[in-house]
C-alpha cells in the first residue's frame, strides 16, 4: 500500500510514540506504565511505520535487527541483576544512587531497577517487533 | 462477585474444550486462548475479590490504612498474561507455517513426521 | 549463599546472549561450550556446597520466604543440576560438528543455552510460580530448537508438541490458581507447612490431579505421552539428544517434588493413581518401541518406559523406592543423551535412520559399536552397568511391599527393553549394509567432536555401574531429604516455620 498522507504522518507518529514510550518507561516506577507497556508502545509506532513504507523500510529504520535489540536488552536485564554483586547484595537486590540528595528531598533517584526495565523494554520492543515482522513478511 | 466469575470461567472453559475438539488447528489455538484467559482468571478469582484501593502503603506507615486488592494474584496473572502472549504469538506464527508447507490446518491430514497406517 | 545458587543460571542466561550477538561466526559455538563448561564448574561447586551443608536456600533480591523469589538446592536438585550442566557440556562439544553454520545463524546455541537455563532454573526453584515460569522459558526455547530446520516434518513434529504442551501449561496454571485459593501461598516451603491446614481435602485432592496431569504430559507418562514419539525424531540429534536427556525428566523432577512435599495428604489415592499410570506407561512405551524400526523413534518410546520407572520409584513412597527413582534419573539421563548421540553418529555414518536400511557399523566401525553396547545395555539393565541398579533397587522395592504384579511387569519389561536393543543391534551394528557402504569411523570428518562426548558419558556410565555404592548412598540421602522435608523447610522459611501452621488468614 503507497499512502503519501500515512508515510507522511508515520513518520511523525513514530517520534512521537517513541517519545511517549519512553516517558512510560521512565514514569513506570511508582506509578502505572514501565518497561513492557513502554516497550510494546515503541514496538507499535514501528509496527505504523512498517505498514505504511514495509517492513524492508521499517528494518531499515531501526538500523539493528529486531531480535539483537532483544538479546541486548536481556544483557541489560541480567546486567542489572548481577549489579548487586559489586555491593555484595543477593543477586537481584536493587542498588541505588541519589544525586543531588538532601534529608528532605531524595533528589534524583537511580536505580538497578531501571536499568532492569531499560532491559525489559528492550526485550520486549525487539522481540514484538521481530514477530510482527515475521507474519508481515509471511503474509 | 465470585459466583458470577466462576460462572463466566465454567463458561470460558467450555467455549474452550468445544472449539480445541475440533480438527482445524486454527480453531484448536482459538480454543487454548479461551483456556488460558479461564486460568488467568481463575486465579484472580482466587486473590479473593476485594473492593477498590490500590495496594500502596503511604509514607511513614508499615501497614496500609484499610482493605486493599490483593496484590499477588495480580502479578501472578500479569505474568502469566505475558508468557501466555509470546506462546500464542509463537503458537500462530508455527500454524501459519504449517499452512505452507503442509497445505492444510485439518490436523487429521499432519501426517509428515509419523506416517499413516497401511490399509 | 545465594550467588552459588543463582550463577548456574546466570551463566546460561549470559552465554545466550553472547552466543547470539556472536552467531555469524563460527565462535559461537566454541562460546557455548565455554560457557556450559563454567556452568559445570558452577554446579559441581553448588553440589560440594550442598554435600557439605545440607540444604541451601537463597533469596532472591533479600525478600523475604514466603514473599520473594526463592532459590533451593536439596541434594536431588543439586544433582538434578550437575547433570544437567554435563549433559549440557557433552551436547555443546558435539553440536560443534553436529550444528552448521546456517542453524548456528538462525540463534541455535543461544537458545540451547536459554534451554539449559530454564531446565535448570525449574531444578533449583523454590516456588511453584516460578516453576511455571521456568518451564515456560524451557518450553519457548524447545519449541525454537526444535523448528529451527523448518523442514515439513519439523513443523508436523512440532504443531503437536506445542499443542499438548500448552494444554499442560493452562492446566498447571488453572492448578496454581486453585491452590493459591486454597493455601494463600506458593512457596513449596511454606505449601507445606500450610496444606496441612486446608479443611477440603477433597478440593485438594483435585488440584493434585490436575498438577498431576499437567506434569504428566510434561514427563510423557501414559496416557498423555503422544506427543513424544510425534516430535523427538524431527529436530537435528544434537537437539533430540538434550531433549530425550533432559526434557522429560523435568516433569519427572516436578512430580517428585509436589508429591513428596505438598500433596502427600491422601497417598492412597494420589500414588496409587500414580502407581499405574507408572505401569502402563512401562508398558506402552515398550511396546511402542517393539513396533517401530527408526534408531530415534525407537529410542524415543523407550524414554516412555524409562519414565515409568522413575513414576513407579515415586508411586510406591516408600523411603528405598523413592532411592531407586533418584537413581533412576540420574542414569537416565546420561543414558538416554548418550544413546541419541550414537544414533546421530550412526545416521552420518551409514546416511539413514531406519534400522532396517543400514548395517554394517560393528564390520567397519567396532569402536562405535562398544560405544553403543555400554549405554544400550544399560538401559536394558545389565550388570555391571548403572542401569542394573537402577531396576534392581526399583524392583526390590516393589517386591518388599508385595507388590508382585508390578515388579514382575517392571522385569518384563526389561526384557523387552533388550529385544529393542538387539534389533538395533542386529540390524544397524552386526549385518551388512544393504547398499553395501562401508561406514569408516576413520574417514568421518569432525569426529573428535562427535566422539568425545559419547566417551564421556559412556565412562560416566561405567563409574556409576562398577562402583554404585557413593551413588547409592547418594540417593539414599536424598530419599531421606524428600520424604522428611523439615530440613527444607527449616532452611527456606526459618526454624520456627515446623511448629507454626496457623489456621488461614485471607483478606475478607
Amino acid at each position: 500500500m503507497k499512502s503519501i498522507i500515512l508515510i507522511a504522518g508515520s513518520r511523525l507518529l513514530v517520534a512521537l510514540m517513541t517519545v511517549f514510550a519512553v516517558y512510560m518507561l521512565l514514569r513506570g516506577h511508582n506509578q502505572p506504565g514501565g518497561g513492557f507497556i513502554g516497550g510494546l508502545l515503541a514496538a507499535v509506532g514501528f509496527v505504523i511505520y512498517a505498514i505504511a513504507c514495509g517492513t524492508e523500510g521499517a528494518r531499515q529504520a531501526l538500523r539493528f535487527r529486531p531480535t539483537d535489540i532483544a538479546a541486548v536488552g536481556l544483557g541489560f536485564a541480567l546486567f542489572a541483576g548481577v549489579m548487586a554483586a559489586f555491593f555484595s547484595d543477593d543477586f537481584f537486590t536493587g542498588q541505588w544512587l541519589f544525586i543531588n540528595a538532601t534529608p528532605q528531598d531524595k533528589g534524583i533517584p537511580l536505580s538497578s531497577v531501571l536499568v532492569f526495565d531499560v532491559g525489559v523494554f528492550l526485550v520486549v520492543f525487539g522481540s514484538v517487533l521481530s514477530i510482527v515482522f515475521a507474519l508481515e513478511e509471511e503474509v | 462477585m465470585e459466583p458470577l466469575l466462576s460462572i463466566l470461567i465454567g463458561v470460558l472453559v467450555a467455549g474452550a474444550v468445544y472449539l480445541m475438539l475440533a480438527r482445524s488447528l486454527m480453531r484448536f489455538l482459538f480454543g487454548l486462548i479461551l483456556l488460558s484467559n479461564a486460568a488467568n482468571l481463575a486465579i484472580f478469582v482466587s486473590g479473593r475479590m476485594t473492593a477498590g484501593a490500590p495496594p500502596l502503603v503511604p509514607d511513614g506507615m508499615d501497614v496500609p490504612p484499610e482493605v486493599v486488592a490483593n496484590a499477588l494474584p495480580q502479578a501472578l496473572v500479569l505474568t502469566a498474561i505475558v508468557i501466555g502472549f509470546g506462546l500464542f504469538a509463537f503458537a500462530l506464527i508455527l500454524a501459519v507455517r504449517a499452512f505452507r508447507s503442509l497445505g492444510t490446518l485439518n490436523t487429521d491430514d499432519m501426517r509428515v513426521a509419523e506416517p499413516k497406517e497401511k490399509g | 549463599m545465594s550467588w552459588y545458587l543463582s550463577l548456574p543460571l546466570i551463566l546460561p542466561f549470559a552465554t545466550a546472549i553472547i552466543c547470539y550477538l556472536l552467531r555469524d561466526r563460527p565462535s559461537g559455538a566454541w562460546v557455548s561450550v565455554a560457557g556450559s563448561a563454567l556452568g559445570l564448574v558452577a554446579a559441581i561447586v553448588l553440589m560440594a556446597l550442598v554435600l557439605q551443608n545440607g540444604v541451601v536456600a537463597g533469596q532472591m533480591g533479600e525478600w523475604p520466604a514466603p514473599f520473594g523469589i526463592t532459590l533451593v538446592a536439596d541434594l536431588l536438585s543439586a544433582v538434578m543440576v550437575l547433570i544437567t550442566a554435563i549433559t549440557a557440556l557433552a551436547v555443546a562439544i558435539y553440536a560443534l560438528s553436529d550444528v552448521d553454520a546456517r542453524h548456528g545463524q538462525l540463534g541455535y546455541h543461544a537458545l540451547f543455552q536459554i534451554l539449559i537455563a530454564g531446565v535448570t532454573g525449574a531444578f533449583l526453584t523454590g516456588d511453584l510460580f516460578n516453576l511455571y515460569v521456568w518451564f515456560e522459558v524451557m518450553l519457548i526455547a524447545s519449541f525454537g530448537l526444535l523448528v529451527l530446520h523448518g523442514g515439513k516434518e519439523q513443523i508436523d513434529g512440532g504443531v503437536k508438541y506445542v499443542a499438548l504442551n500448552l494444554i499442560s501449561t493452562i492446566l498447571f496454571l488453572t492448578g496454581i490458581g486453585l491452590l493459591y485459593g486454597q493455601t494463600g501461598t506458593l512457596n513449596f516451603a511454606d505449601l507445606a507447612v500450610k496444606v496441612d491446614a486446608v479443611e477440603n481435602k477433597a478440593l485438594l485432592t483435585v488440584i493434585a490431579m490436575l498438577f498431576m496431569v499437567a506434569f504428566s504430559v510434561k514427563a510423557a507418562a501414559f496416557p498423555l505421552f503422544f506427543w513424544l514419539p510425534a516430535a523427538y525424531h524431527t529436530p537435528s540429534f544434537a537437539v533430540s539428544a538434550v531433549f530425550a536427556g533432559l526434557l522429560t525428566k523435568v516433569g519427572v523432577y516436578a512430580l517428585m517434588r509436589t508429591f513428596t512435599l505438598v500433596f502427600d495428604h491422601d497417598v492412597g489415592y494420589t500414588h496409587t493413581i500414580l502407581l499405574w499410570v507408572a505401569c502402563f506407561t512401562m508398558v506402552t512405551g515398550v511396546l511402542g518401541a517393539a513396533a517401530q524400526s527408526d534408531f530415534r523413534k525407537i529410542l524415543s518410546f523407550h524414554i516412555i518406559s524409562q519414565i515409568g520407572y522413575m513414576i513407579l520409584g515415586l508411586a510406591i513412597y516408600t523411603p528405598l523406592a523413592i532411592v531407586g527413582a533418584v537413581f533412576y534419573l540420574v542414569h537416565h539421563i546420561i543414558v538416554k543423551a548418550n544413546l541419541f548421540l550414537i544414533a546421530g553418529i550412526s545416521q552420518r555414518l551409514t546416511g539413514g535412520s531406519d534400522v532396517f536400511k543400514i548395517g554394517g557399523l560393528y564390520k567397519s566401525s567396532p569402536f562405535l559399536a562398544v560405544l553403543f553396547l555400554i549405554p544400550a545395555f544399560s538401559l536394558a539393565g545389565f550388570p555391571p552397568l548403572s542401569g542394573f541398579w537402577a531396576k534392581y533397587i526399583i524392583v526390590k522395592a516393589s517386591l518388599d511391599e508385595s507388590l508382585w504384579i508390578v515388579a514382575f511387569i517392571a522385569l518384563a519389561v526389561g526384557l523387552m527393553t533388550i529385544y529393542s536393543m538387539t534389533k538395533i543391534w542386529a540390524e544397524a551394528f552386526w549385518k551388512d549394509h544393504p547398499d553395501g557402504i562401508d561406514p569408516k569411523l576413520s574417514a568421518l570428518p569432525g569426529r573428535t567432536a562427535l566422539l568425545v562426548p559419547v566417551i564421556g558419558l559412556a565412562l560416566l556410565t561405567m563409574v556409576i555401574g562398577l562402583m554404585p555404592e557413593p551413588f547409592v548412598t547418594f540417593a539414599e540421602r536424598s530419599a531421606a531429604q524428600l520424604l522428611d522435608p523439615t530440613e527444607y523447610i527449616t532452611t527456606v522459611l526459618g526454624p520456627e516455620a515446623m511448629q507454626a501452621a496457623d489456621p488461614l488468614e485471607v483478606a475478607p
